[in-house]
């Protein structure tokens, strides 16, 4: 959890990165009635990358993944997810690209009427069929230490803090180990040192289960942190793409608005 | 932008309401032409209600919950508003039964009108009320704090797993919510017949219930399971689609008290119709 630690990982990840891309967006499109939110979006997500989209509010990131998973449908453009084209997919080819799909949620989206128990095992219970009652006992424990919450097991999600909640829902993301992790803002609304550990934890899940993710944040400190590349999407479209030392040298005056 | 004056901001203060508002009419009309739209989703909301029933993974155990929920919380409820029926309606008749000296159809005449008309419809109200509305809330809040999606994006069909089970178990709770009612609307009936005079159990039920014929029975348990048929109906529907934000879940389970009453009232017009033209 200390810095030393994850800066050493934010090094080595890199080199795990090969050029093979779990996802391909090309030309997205995707408007709200009048509302062009997103005009022409083009980006790749590398096998066992952390790819960070940056982009001021409203600028259509959590539209941007929803469109990834199909929980929203986009005008126009194609998204391939491990080759598979999203917009064609039926029901059941859906599901089954969703299992290999963690999306932790803005909003946190914990199911309000179950216990955090419950709560992390309904994902496991529907994706893995095949574990035994132990093995999820187990499994939620583990998940629940990993974001240090493990007391709140038998809480209600209306018993916990705002940053509780975002840590329980990603133990319900993370729970049953997705290849590809989509992040929507998940140190949003943190203490500095929660954050850290969230960035860590960011890392170490790439890292031990070779994910590759996109992490949507404001979080200028987390980005650094995990982000092997970035993207900034502004005005519908991708404003720049690259490293982080390619944003830091910017002279953009919404990226830098963005690094002082 | 810097200007302090008063009257200034006054003024812009209304210009900006005045667009909010013009924005709200634009929406409203806009919302009244797509009537047919909303049809067509009505119709491919129960269409998918009815494919997802006969899917193979019917949510068992999730149905079972609802039941538990839908029926035996209302228990409470259904018990006292029925006892109070059948009360208040053989103390209202009893006068009028004396002035034609019929004051022993009393009993038959309460069942039979709890078992047709009161115990039905009132109850269905309720449960518009209860459920309907529980429903409405809950989904839409689950909707408006992105749970379903949740839901949706592990592998789950929230279709399958929230609404097919909801509206099952309110098409078998609520007719034995009503049938319960009516037996303790009989129950209060003769409280009320003990008020005044002194008649026993037994032989209350057994003159209420030889008035009693069996289609006096059938077609009120028929149209109870469309009572709960519309008031499941509704309630997912509006919670379902309900809107984004969190006014919406408001809104939501609001209009599914209102459209599930009228249209418990509706259904039990065409019923009554329907059985006059089937027995005359
Ligand atoms: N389901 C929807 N229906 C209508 N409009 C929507 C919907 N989802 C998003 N929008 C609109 O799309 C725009 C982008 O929304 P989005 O949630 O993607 O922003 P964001 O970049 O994630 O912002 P933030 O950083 O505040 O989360 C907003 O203007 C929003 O009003
Ligand atoms: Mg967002």
């Amino acid at each position: 959890m200390n810095t030393e630690q994850t800066e050493q990982s934010d090094i080595n990840s890199p080199s795990k990165t090969t050029n093979e891309a779990v996802i391909e967006i090309k030309n997205l499109k995707k408007s709200f009635g009048q509302q062009e939110v997103l005009k022409n979006v083009t980006l790749k997500l590398l096998k066992g990358e952390n790819l960070v989209v940056l982009g001021k509010s409203g600028s259509g990131k959590s539209v941007l993944i929803k469109c990834i998973v199909g929980l929203l449908k986009s005008d126009s453009g194609k998204i391939d997810v491990f080759n598979k084209n999203v917009n064609i997919l039926n029901r059941k080819e859906l599901d089954e690209l969703r299992q290999k799909i963690g999306f932790l949620f803005q909003s946190g989206a914990l199911y309000d009427s179950m216990t955090v128990k419950q709560n992390l095992e309904f994902p496991l219970r529907r994706i893995k069929k095949d574990l035994t009652e132990k093995e999820i006992e187990e499994k939620v424990t583990e998940v629940l230490e990993n974001v240090g919450l493990a007391d709140a097991l038998h809480k209600m999600p209306s018993q916990l803090s705002g940053g509780m909640r975002k840590r329980i829902s990603l133990a319900r993301t993370i729970v049953v180990d997705p290849m590809i992790m989509l992040y929507d803002e998940p140190t949003t609304g943190l203490d500095p040192v929660t954050s850290d550990e969230i960035s860590a934890l960011i890392i170490e899940v790439q890292k031990k289960y070779k994910t590759s993710s996109i992490i949507i944040t404001h979080d200028i400190k987390c980005a650094r942190k995990t982000a092997n590349r970035m993207v900034m999407l502004a005005e519908g479209e991708v404003l720049l793409e690259g490293k982080t030392a390619d944003f830091e040298n910017s002279t953009n005056p919404i990226i830098t608005s963005f690094f002082q | 932008m810097k200007n302090t004056n008063p009257v200034f901001k006054v003024k812009s203060f209304a210009t900006k309401q005045s667009i909010k508002l013009s924005e709200k009419t634009m929406v409203k009309t806009a919302s009244a032409s797509n009537f047919l739209t909303d049809l067509a989703d009505v119709f491919l909301f129960i269409v998918q209600f009815f494919r997802e029933t006969f899917s193979r993974n019917f949510e068992f155990r999730e149905f079972l919950r609802q039941c538990f929920q839908i029926g035996y919380k209302s228990l409470p409820l259904i018990s006292i508003t029925g006892a109070i029926i059948g009360l208040v309606l053989t103390i209202q008749s009893r006068p009028v039964l004396i002035k034609f000296g019929a004051v022993t159809m009393l009993p038959g005449m309460v069942a039979i009108s709890l078992i047709r008309e009161m115990g039905p419809v009132i109850t269905a109200l309720l449960c518009a009320g209860k459920i309907g509305s529980g429903m409405g809330a809950e989904l839409g809040s689950m909707k408006v704090t992105e749970q379903i999606d949740a839901m949706e994006v592990s592998s789950t069909n929230p279709m399958r797993f929230l609404v097919v089970t909801r509206i099952w178990a309110a098409i078998i709770m609520i007719p034995l919510l009503i049938l319960y009612a009516d037996a303790f609307g009989i129950l209060g009936s003769w409280a009320g017949a003990n008020i005044k005079g002194d008649v026993s159990f037994f032989l209350f039920f057994s003159q209420a219930f030889s008035n009693v014929k069996f289609m006096d029975f059938l077609p009120a348990v028929i149209k109870s399971f469309f009572f709960g048929a519309v008031i499941g109906f509704v309630g997912c529907y509006k919670g379902y689609n309900a809107g984004r934000g969190t006014e919406s879940v408001g809104v939501a389970a609001n209009s599914a008290v209102v459209l599930a009453s009228l249209l418990v009232i509706i259904v039990d017009m065409v019923a009554v119709q329907i059985t006059d033209m089937l027995t005359s």
